[in-house]
């Protein structure tokens, strides 16, 4: 059965979506039944802006290994970028309160 | 030959505490007065898939209304207003039996009905038309239960102000038949917890049918989602579901 287990992350950032760019303070990650990846199973990730009410969104559904694909792909963009661009960076790229 | 027509749209209906709200209901067109049916969405929302269950169940004959049991965190498409629902941790359990009395009570002041109204509902909405049989019990003549998780709770942790109850503490209410599909490859509902939910109907006695398909597991009659959909179970599901209610709500 679908769950309603969700993971929130707090952020930093913008994304851009139908409307254009947008600030996002939080990611809502699930792992569950996707509304459109032809998976039965898909990690989910919404970002919203909690602060302007939450109502619209960027979303993604991945498959489980996508999913852990892209975070070491993450983390492997951050540590070379930190090395490219120094501390600044590092500081920058931190997960910091929203807003 | 000819197919039996029928009409859909999106109608008004009240549901808990008074509140207005969207639902999507199809009914036959011939002449005579037919049976209800409420159907019970999935988690993910009102979608196409549930729209399509509406109209296949107006199909073989019955008057069917899906509340749109996200409507008080509307507008949007159904898979935005399902992220916020979800986001929020769900529709209470309260409030969706609510919507579903509001929805059998539409049905009833339409004048083509028999004054017979099922239930049915997938998912969530299994777990939801299960609860909504027992604490409404008066308005459902007939519960069809689709792999609803979660009727059995082994973890307290799931139990919260929302969905406070674990359903099958209050099976003893339901007072109509009961028809319970299920795939034996699900994982929530799994094999244990549908033997444990059988376990407790028989020993309050009450008439229930339960249906375990091999080679299934979880929505494996939403086509919409190519890697769940099993079409011979499916069929086979479709089958038992329009004998039940044609039995029970003719």
């Amino acid at each position: 059965m679908c769950s309603y287990i969700v993971e929130k992350a707090k952020l930093l950032g913008s994304a851009k979506g139908p409307s254009g760019w947008m600030r996002i303070d939080t990611a809502n990650v699930y792992y569950d039944h996707p509304f459109h990846a032809p998976l039965d199973h898909a990690l989910g990730i919404d970002f919203i802006s909690e602060a302007d009410g939450g109502r619209e969104r960027v979303a993604v559904e991945l498959s489980a290994a996508s999913a852990r694909e892209l975070v070491a792909k993450i983390l492997a963009a951050l540590a070379s970028g930190e090395v490219e661009h120094g501390k600044a960076a590092r500081h920058a790229a931190a997960p910091v309160a929203a807003e | 030959m000819s197919y039996p027509g029928l009409v859909a749209d999106t109608v008004k209906f009240h549901g808990h505490n008074g509140d207005t709200g969207d639902a999507y209901y199809a009914r036959p067109t011939g002449s005579g007065k037919f049976p209800g049916v409420v159907l019970i969405h999935h988690l993910p929302g009102w979608d196409e898939w549930i729209t399509e269950a509406v109209r296949k169940l107006a199909h073989h004959g019955f008057a069917t209304i899906s509340p749109h049991l996200y409507f008080r965190d509307g507008p949007g498409s159904p898979d935005d207003v399902g992220a916020r629902v979800r986001a929020a941790g769900g529709v209470s359990d309260d409030q969706v039996v609510g919507d579903a009395q509001g929805a059998a009570a539409y049905l009833r002041t339409q004048p083509h009905a028999n004054g017979k109204v099922g239930v049915i509902g997938f998912c969530s909405g299994g777990r939801h038309a299960f609860l909504t049989a027992a604490k409404a019990a008066e308005d459902f003549n007939a519960l069809v239960d689709c792999w609803g998780g979660n009727v059995v709770v082994d973890d307290p942790k799931a139990l919260n102000a929302k969905r406070p109850v674990a359903p099958i503490d209050y099976a003893d209410n339901i007072k109509c038949p009961i028809l319970g599909l299920f795939g034996n490859d699900d994982e929530n509902p799994n094999k244990d917890q549908v033997n444990r939910t059988e376990a407790v109907l028989k020993k309050l006695g009450k008439n229930y049918t339960f249906h375990r398909y091999d080679g299934a597991g979880h929505a494996f009659f939403n086509h919409s989602r190519a890697p769940a959909y099993r079409g011979d179970q499916a069929a086979d599901g479709w089958k038992k579901v329009f004998a039940f209610f044609n039995k029970h709500l003719s």
